[in-house]
């Protein structure tokens, strides 16, 4: 018995270390959250679906690579990029500053500003749907919508998902005045929103839209300006290894194309409900 | 490894500390009387009280506890009978929910460890008590629960320690203690072997303080079993040197 | 009820798909946790002072340390270190390590140090006559060690093994942050996507509840094989 153990700890050990990959696009191992529809999501199915799960699979077709599509949990997605684990993510995230430190990015794909949303009930639900404030191009607008919205909010609770922009602007803007909270998946922002817990969220209007429009999202209501810019970067693009600059350039033409005949506003309006395909 | 980050991570992560203690003596000095309650039903000949307390400990040593915690904050939230009602504005709050999920666990688990300890007192001892008149709550207070306490400690030390491991937990549900806090470090730097690095070594110190604490309260309560003239465990250098 | 339904509409087969994962990862992360507390318990017992001290510095550790960040550690930081060792040996490129061998990595790293003290106290539970009557016989270690040794402490073993068992399985609930589909991990999504975070939730209790109960069973059945011929006193 004790010998066998061994045997089996020895084999066990052996078995861990794991095959190597060697460097070559023709198989491109894309990782995705398969949390946030109608993005990414995991269907009663247990499939990956979603718009970015079909764009992902067109510019794949593009580069001429045969696609894996895992999921990964967000809060783990870029350190597991590094390490290996896949080759690009593709999980609706915003090109940042603060990411650009330790990944690379393909061109965005899509474009979509932040907005706040409460249950019809909540006593915000009154403030009046705006239009897009730019916090780069138009900055003063944007700050004077931000203490509005600040002083709407004194004193409440309200949430976003863990290292997201979302969470991000919340933190920069709101903290002194709000309790900001983290939330490891938007599916258990809205839960709480739908609880009581938190007056609100913010998440992309991309992720709001579709909500709204099901059973599920029947008692949210999107209020307020939206924001773009600033913290929230430069639109959603392809996460990449920095020294996959070779793969970057490969998701770069694959993009433009996509961008240029329509594939990405044929996705979007399926999925969304509305072109989100960014300015060129 | 880069002291200079590890450095600038603990000093994050400090203000996670008192949370994280919050939770610890909070659920289980709750915990502690819950799991007497529940092991003295468990013990009763009432057939109904010692099934529902064994249905309680059956289903909470059974499940992990993050199906409890999420069970709890996620779970009940579903409901707007529970919204409406007068324990809403408790468990609205991630905290209570945290605190009600942590102290029913432990509760679980202590009652099965003070079950053990009351059973191990001697029946003799017992008898000897009723024969000089005691019964009921005297003879509860003053025989049976000292010498179970006193037997139950070694168990209930680590049962103190897998509460204090148990608390990593509540950052799913918002809190940011501990590991909370540690989760957004990385989430903003990517560097998680050095975040958990430091992370780790702070619920290491706390359990090594408290083990120790919990050996020289055992040293304490058993003033039989030692020598008149061995020293106090106080001396933590000795304890150190073992 | 619907919801749980078998088939492409309800989620039934996904649980049920999702419970045999979080057993095949108990199973293993058991196996191998069985294979550290061998080692552990022969480094304990074996007399050498810096083996010792490296047992005992891996129980305390593992033991004081939430097993949520044993595991992150692991996701994060394993595939860089198995790089960085096969790198030494000349080779380049990334290595992955998977949730699955993460997970099981993890839970039996973990429970190894569990098992470290059940085999230890079986072993120690043997009695030391025994081993000089068979030395006194003039029995070669091995046979000793086969008809003296192995029996009776895997019978002394068998009930704290048992335990760091039932433990092994409520712990692979966290490998749900590595994004492997288990139980947990698929009553989450289940939970988010229908809003219906009780039912889902209750449901991966009650698949909880089956594991750790029928297990239990097997477990006590074992027991009382191995206690076969023992008189009771």
């Amino acid at each position: 018995m004790f010998y066998r153990l061994l045997a089996a700890g020895c084999v066990a050990a052996v078995a861990l270390a794991g095959a190597a990959e060697a460097k070559d696009w023709s198989k491109i191992k894309i990782a995705t959250e398969g949390a946030y529809a109608p993005w990414n999501f995991t269907n009663a199915a247990g499939k990956l679906e979603g718009f970015e799960v079909d764009l992902a699979n067109d510019l794949c077709k593009r580069m001429k690579a045969t696609c894996e599509i895992v999921a990964q949990d967000w809060d783990g997605i870029i350190p597991a990029l590094q390490a290996g684990k896949y080759d690009a993510i593709i999980a609706g995230m915003s090109i940042t500053a603060k990411r650009k430190e330790v990944i690379n990015f393909s061109l965005p794909y899509a474009s979509t500003p932040a907005a706040l949303a409460v249950l019809k009930t909540s006593p915000l639900a009154k403030i009046p749907v705006d239009k897009n404030y730019d916090l780069d191009k138009n900055k003063a607008d944007a700050e004077k919508q931000i203490a509005t919205l600040k002083a709407a909010l004194k004193g409440k609770a309200i949430g976003a998902q863990v290292s997201t922009t979302h969470l991000n602007f919340l933190e920069t803007y709101f903290k002194d005045a709000a309790d900001v909270r983290s939330y490891k998946t938007t599916e258990q922002h809205d839960l709480d929103i739908t609880a009581g817990r938190i007056e609100g969220a913010y998440a992309s209007i991309g992720y709001w839209k579709p909500l709204l429009g099901k059973p599920e999202g029947k008692d949210l209501v999107v209020v307020g300006p939206t924001f773009t810019g600033g913290v929230f970067g430069a639109g959603v693009g392809a996460g990449l290894r920095k020294a996959d600059d070779d793969l970057r350039k490969l998701f770069d033409d694959a993009i433009a194309a996509a961008a240029a005949d329509g594939t990405i506003k044929k996705l979007a309006v399926q999925w969304f409900g509305f072109d989100i395909t960014p300015p060129m | 490894m880069d002291p200079i980050f590890m450095w600038d991570t603990l000093q994050r992560l400090l203000p996670g500390i008192p949370l994280m203690l919050q939770l610890v003596s909070l659920s289980l000095a709750v915990g502690f009387v819950l799991a007497v309650l529940v092991a003295l039903a468990r013990l009763s000949a009432f057939r109904p009280l010692s099934a529902a307390a064994a249905g309680y400990v059956f289903f909470f040593r059974g499940t992990p506890l993050l199906v409890q915690i999420f069970l709890i904050y996620y779970g009940l939230g579903q409901f707007p009978e529970i919204r409406d009602s007068f324990l809403w504005p408790f468990l609205r709050q991630p905290y209570w929910c945290a605190i009600l999920a942590f102290t029913l666990n432990t509760g679980a688990y202590g009652s099965e460890i003070m079950r053990g300890g009351i059973q191990s007192v001697p029946w003799g001892q017992i008898e000897a008590a009723r024969v000089c008149g005691m019964s009921g709550l005297l003879l509860m207070r003053r025989i049976i629960l000292p010498i179970a306490v006193r037997q139950a400690l070694p168990a209930y030390g680590n049962e103190m320690i897998l509460m204090v491991k148990a608390t990593s937990l509540a950052s799913i549900i918002t809190l940011m203690e501990v590991t909370g806090i540690a989760q957004k470090i990385i989430a903003e730097t990517y560097r998680a072997v050095e975040v958990f690095v430091v992370a780790g070594s702070i619920y290491l110190l706390i359990n090594f303080v408290l083990t120790r604490g919990v050996r020289a309260l055992e040293w304490y309560l058993s003033p039989h079993l030692r020598d008149a003239r061995q020293a106090a465990p106080a001396t933590e250098a000795a304890a150190l040197a073992h | 009820m619907e919801l749980l339904s078998f088939g492409d509409k309800g989620w039934g087969d996904e649980l049920a798909l999702a419970a045999c994962m979080t057993l095949a990862v108990a199973s293993c992360a058991f196996l191998l946790g069985t294979v550290f507390g061998c080692f552990g318990a022969l480094a304990k017992l074996s007399g050498l002072r810096a083996l010792e001290i490296a047992a005992d510095a891996y129980t305390t550790v593992v033991r004081g340390i939430p097993e949520l960040l044993v595991i992150y550690l692991l996701f994060f930081g394993g595939s860089g270190a198995l790089m960085f060792v096969a790198s030494m040996f000349g080779h380049t490129g990334y290595i992955g390590v998977n949730a699955f061998m993460t997970g099981v990595a993890a839970i039996g790293f973990v429970n190894g140090a569990y098992s470290t003290e059940a085999i230890r106290g079986a072993v120690l539970a043997v009695p030391k006559g025994q081993i000089e009557a068979a030395k006194a016989y003039g029995m070669p270690p091995w046979t000793l060690f086969r008809r003296i040794l192995a029996p009776q402490v895997l019978r002394f073993a068998l009930p704290s093994l048992g335990n760091v068992w039932q433990l092994c399985l409520k712990e692979t609930a966290l490998i749900s942050v590595t994004g492997l589909v288990e139980i947990m991990r698929q009553a989450t999504i289940g939970a988010g996507s229908t809003k219906k975070p009780f039912t889902f939730y209750a449901c991966a209790a009650v698949l909880y509840l089956l594991l750790t109960t029928l297990s239990g069973i097997g477990f006590g059945r074992a027991e009382r094989w191995a206690e076969r011929g023992v008189r009771r006193s």
